[in-house]
């Protein structure tokens, strides 16, 4: 008994001693081409602790447990990592597939989702134990599997996700989670490539990337169908090549406004919520990839696609003008907002440095060594929906 | 004494032989725009990282098909070369004409079906 409460109690008092981080202060930055994340203190702007042995890390996305004490890594690979972010170290790890693009996590926190593109299909967890619940092939008309993006979680125990080859959204009840309930949308438009979720949960948009145009469901309204927007945004222009692809992560949402990358042009959009139409298009540096709103709603940073990925623009929400130019170094694959204070992280891959920056002054403040850094994911995104 | 000859002629044979493939293999020789030693690295960190976006960092697949050894098998350089240069309509891989040039495509193409895409650099 003593040597049970020993052994228990051993690696509490122990780190006690060093302080233990607030969950709430902490975050993880990928690197990409070493297999590992960075446990950082967001609020000292320091690294913490390097978990490796992740595996095959290139486009990789973390969400957390809603109390923010674990992270669940989603690899290329297939890989899904369960990290303590207290102890800063791997609790549990499966190879659920053979090829993945990202995951999810219900609101109660009791189940992990991953979207696969091999085997095509979605993969439902228990997030205690990384115990398969359910498997979801993305099954098409012809019979094929269809890789899948694009997923988030949903109000009403949802995951939703879109089928990249098979231009369909499918909506999975998992209040029966070995059970779930499937309900699919046919012809939602060419190539659904990414998908978000709006803050209040009601709304599915999926952007099309053989195609101009979003796909829009009512979550509230699933018999209302899917809805196209912005149809035939980029008319009789010559679309550019596209060297990455764009992402819609998050909502953009300054107001009552989302802002959304342009696929093959150097352009963002911007939509009206109340009716969903276009109301500007703002010229950029180059093929967005990331359009994230700070925390205030105030400002709209972008990131770009390669060769002109060096640089990062910021757009006033309101005048819908690119009011600053930040050149960071090659290859700016990510940004985060902390949450509180107004700074936000950006990480530089080929200069092997994440930035920290003051989002008023726009000055560096600080940057944290970090190999070939990718996705920057704070514990924050526990509370946001679809993150 | 001709024994000695023989094998010492051998040794420079052998010497000039190696001299030569590492002089071709760190590109000093400029051949017909065959991108340069410092070049190839830069080729290398595009494929690993920038192809890699949509290919998997390790070329096992991703957006795009995988580009292993395995999986390039059979398949025709002209074939590879034009995908790479000219892209693909109709789907996500973009044209790297532009960007890259002929001889620097070619070189890639030449590393891809060797396998020695994913090489650690
Ligand atoms: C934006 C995504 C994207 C990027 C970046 C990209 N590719 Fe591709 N690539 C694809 C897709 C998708 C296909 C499959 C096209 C199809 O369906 O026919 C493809 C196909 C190919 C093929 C043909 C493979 C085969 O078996 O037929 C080659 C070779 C190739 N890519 C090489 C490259 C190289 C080299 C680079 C970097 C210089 C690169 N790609 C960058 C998306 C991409």
């Amino acid at each position: 008994m003593l040597a049970f409460v020993v052994a228990v109690m051993a690696p509490l008092l122990l780190s006690a001693c060093v302080v233990t981080p607030d969950v709430n202060d902490l975050g993880i930055v990928i690197e990409r081409a070493k297999g590992s994340v960075l446990v950082v203190d967001i609020k000292q702007h320091k690294e913490l602790a390097r978990v490796g042995g992740l595996g095959d890390l290139s486009h990789a996305s973390v969400v957390y447990s809603p109390d923010q004490r674990y992270a669940y890594v989603f690899g290329r690979d297939g890989g899904l990592t369960k990290i303590d972010m207290l102890r800063q170290g791997v609790v549990s790890r499966v190879l659920q597939a053979g090829n993945s693009i990202g995951g999810a996590i219900s609101k109660d926190g009791r189940w992990v989702a991953a979207s696969n593109y091999k085997p095509g299909g979605v993969r439902i967890f228990e997030s205690e134990t990384l115990k398969l619940v359910a498997d979801i092939p993305a099954t098409m008309a012809n019979g094929s599997l269809s890789r899948v993006v694009g997923l988030v979680d949903a109000p009403g125990s949802r995951f939703i996700f879109t089928l990249f080859d098979g231009d369909e959204i499918w909506v999975a009840d998992i209040r029966n989670p070995d059970k779930p309930r499937i309900r699919k949308f046919h012809n939602v438009g060419r190539q659904p490539y990414d998908a978000l979720i709006t803050p209040d949960g009601r709304y599915y948009i999926a952007g099309l990337f053989g195609e101009d145009g979003l796909a829009l469901l009512d979550l509230d309204n699933l018999d209302n169908g899917v809805q196209r927007i912005l149809a035939g945004y980029g008319k009789g222009e010559r679309k550019l090549p596209v060297y990455k692809m764009p992402h819609l992560e998050g909502w953009a949402e300054a107001g009552n406004y989302l802002f959304v990358p342009a696929v093959g042009a150097h352009t963002v959009l911007v939509v009206d919520r109340s009716n969903w139409q276009e109301v500007a298009r703002i010229p950029v540096h180059g093929q967005p990839v990331f359009v994230m709103a700070s925390p205030d709603g105030r400002q709209v940073w972008v990131n770009f696609a390669y060769p002109r990925n060096d640089t990062v623009q910021v757009i006033d929400a309101e005048t819908r003008k690119v009011v600053r130019e930040l050149v960071p170094g090659k290859a700016v694959l990510h940004m985060a907002f902390q949450s509180q204070e107004k700074k936000i992280w950006i990480s530089v891959r080929d200069e092997d440095r994440v930035d920290i920056y003051d989002t008023v002054s726009f000055q560096r403040l600080a940057s944290i060594p970090a190999d070939k850094p990718s996705g920057i994911f704070f514990t924050s995104r526990a509370t946001k929906i679809g993150l | 004494m001709y024994t000695h000859w023989v094998s010492s002629w051998k040794v420079y044979v052998l010497k000039s032989v190696v001299m030569f493939s590492l002089l071709l293999s760190h590109g000093l020789f400029a051949v017909a725009g065959m991108p340069d030693q410092s070049r190839q690295k830069e080729l290398r960190h595009l494929l690993k990282h920038d192809c890699g976006s949509c290919h998997g960092m390790s070329l096992k697949g991703g957006l795009g098909p995988a580009l292993t050894i395995e999986a390039l098998a059979g398949k025709a350089k002209s074939y590879l070369l034009r995908t790479i240069l000219d892209g693909r309509p109709g789907t996500p891989m973009p044209p790297w004409k532009g960007i890259l040039s002929e001889a620097e495509a070619t070189w890639l193409v030449g590393v891809l079906i060797e396998g020695k895409g994913s090489d650690e650099r």
